[in-house]
């Protein structure tokens, strides 16, 4: 298997990380070396395996819905990166 | 008192107990000791003035009854932290103060430890080497240039450097066992669901866990006892009866049986390697513990699942970075070109990398291929443990195949450096309990560890072994301070 620019692309789109084209030729090498390696996997015959999903074999507990955390808006908003007491700000969405 | 920082925290909590050393001098030592050592670069943040403060507090109205009285003590980046910056080790949340407390620090700080400040580490716990923190890589204690290991290189560096007397660390992969083994110090990858998750920044969640290392294992012990508690706030944190563990430390093994893997002689391995295992084995049964050849079959195949598995879940956990609510942002022309930015500039090469491994291994037409492959083979792995438990109590095994490498050495060939993780991984896929002791010295004079890995649950019998071993080996670390000047 090959991983080629287009695809290292693709990735970049759906990870939300924009890549220039020299880093996508690394990360291309990159992946491409990795992938080599996690082939390995295709030695073994898994049709009748159970995929493995939690080592902890517990079932989740159940607990009132109740609110614990109340008026936090200010901590909440603290770490904004752009200043304002209410909202985060974004760029414009809506032309 | 001289050499305040030498001391292990057994004692220090004894002499602070009987008024031998008060927090203040104890805190005081630690800060000088931290100040000295500016070149290790083992702190991100430094929280001394406060320290300080507290200790003073603690001195002024001491309480003894608690089980860290005035113990200062620096942690990883990692733990989220009430108005202490947290990093993760990233320039993505370089300006990020938490407005809560992770529930590991909270207990320690309940137990009226002392935070003295942050560790460094790779970037979201992502490396074994260190070197992938925006904020520089960290020398070892034992040799210039050599890297600590990671993830918690800060926190190992800091503790056989004799920064803090004890730290807590995370591990994904092996991220505090191959720094416990690369510095001469005492690594605990507790059980999956012993220790809280919450406020620790996430990584992969089904595999990490936080944990103790110290310069001892009583040491360590103490500090699991703290640190593992059940908490609501966790879905994945487990209800079962904790032990006391040091407490209940005991350095009686006799009649154990200990596993030893064969699996786990690796194609160039070195032979010092090979020959500490073959000591580890002599001193287990000369504390009268008996050994059983065992095999663990896919042991080759948890590198290859780690890789599906960890950055599959990396990919879904770091997407919350995206420049809207928290951390860095970078300017965009519009949301799209913002979040895209944000996250090329934020993050580094590695998490970068691995953030695209998961979202491809999870992508339309590639997930049964890779992701649940993994997952399959995950199961066969835990099934190997579970069938080598019905004959022996715990297994044996070195901890990393090598000592620790040279800055810059592995930094350009990822495999490679991931390799490090080889006898590390399947703790963490299988979610047992591993802990990482030294064991001796390599020909250059840098430490070599050995893991013992129990049952899920059973950190009080790992610890033994460990106990009853350390006793044997009689290690001694060599710090020379070579970089105070």
């Amino acid at each position: 298997m090959s991983i080629d620019l287009k695809t290292i692309k693709h990735i970049s789109k759906l990870s939300r990380i924009s890549v220039d084209e020299k880093r996508a030729e690394k990360l291309a090498g990159d992946l491409n070396s990795i992938f080599d390696f996690i082939e390995k996997l295709n030695e073994l015959k898994t049709d009748k395996v159970e995929p493995l999903t939690s080592v902890a074999e517990t079932t989740l507990k159940l607990r009132p819905d109740e609110v614990k955390s109340k008026n936090i808006r200010e901590q909440i908003v603290k770490n904004s990166p752009q200043d304002n007491k209410d909202y985060f700000v974004v760029p414009k969405v809506i032309e | 008192m001289s050499d305040i920082t030498k001391q292990s925290l057994t004692e220090l909590i004894e002499n602070i107990k009987n008024k031998k050393l008060s927090s203040t001098e104890v805190t005081k030592a630690f800060i000088d000791r931290s100040e000295k050592s500016k070149k290790l670069n083992a702190y991100i943040t430094e929280d001394f003035t406060s320290a300080l403060n507290k200790a003073k507090k603690f001195d002024q109205k001491p309480n003894f009854d608690l089980k860290l009285s005035g113990i200062p003590m620096a942690v990883k980046d990692l733990f989220c932290t009430r108005d202490i910056k947290t990093t993760a080790g990233s320039k993505i949340l370089n300006n990020f103060v938490p407005t809560y407390e992770s529930t590991v620090t909270e207990n320690i700080w309940n137990e009226g430890a002392i935070l003295l400040g942050k560790l460094n580490c790779d970037e979201f716990a992502m490396g074994s080497s260190n070197e992938t923190s925006f904020f520089g890589n960290v020398q070892n204690p034992i040799d210039k240039n050599l890297v600590p290991g990671g993830s918690s290189g800060g926190s190992a560096s800091a503790v056989a450097g004799q920064l803090t007397p004890i730290t807590i660390g995370t591990d994904t992969g092996g991220s505090i066992r191959q720094p416990a083994s690369f510095t001469g110090t005492v690594g605990l990858k507790p059980t999956y669901g012993s220790c809280s998750r919450y406020g620790i920044v996430a990584f992969a969640s089904s595999l990490d866990q936080a944990g103790p290392m110290a310069q001892n294992v009583k040491d360590c012990a103490l500090l699991q006892e703290v640190i593992s508690t059940y908490d609501p706030k966790d879905s994945t944190s487990i209800d079962f009866k904790r032990n006391q563990y040091s407490k209940e430390l005991s350095n009686n093994i006799k009649g154990k049986k200990i596993g030893i893997p064969k699996e786990y002689r690796v194609d160039g391995m070195p032979k010092e390697i090979e020959d500490l295992w073959l000591k580890g084995i002599q001193f287990v049964k000369d504390c009268g513990a008996e050994t059983i050849d065992i095999s663990l079959p896919h042991t080759t195949y948890a590198l290859p699942t780690y890789y599906i598995v960890a950055p599959a879940e990396a990919s879904s956990n770091l997407a919350r970075y995206d420049g809207v609510k928290y951390g860095f942002r970078a300017k965009g022309e519009n949301l799209i070109d913002m979040y895209e930015k944000t996250r090329s500039e934020g993050f580094g090469t590695e998490v970068q990398r691995r953030i695209m491994i998961g979202t491809y291994v999870l992508s339309s037409g590639y997930y049964d291929a890779y992701y649940l492959k993994a997952q399959k083979v995950r199961k066969l792995i835990k099934n190997d443990f579970d069938e080598a438990y019905k004959k022996v109590d715990a297994i044996l095994t070195p901890s990393t195949p090598s000592s620790a490498f040279r800055i810059g050495e592995k930094t350009n060939d990822p495999v490679s450096m991931y390799l490090n993780d080889i006898f590390t991984v399947p703790v963490n896929l299988a979610g047992l309990p591993g802990i990482s002791i030294p064991a001796g010295h390599d020909s250059k004079g840098y430490p070599l560890g050995l893991q013992i890995i129990g049952k899920a649950f059973d950190e009080q019998n790992i610890l033994n072994i460990a106990f009853a071993m350390e006793e044997k080996i009689n290690f001694k670390n060599k710090i020379t301070d070579w970089w105070i000047k």
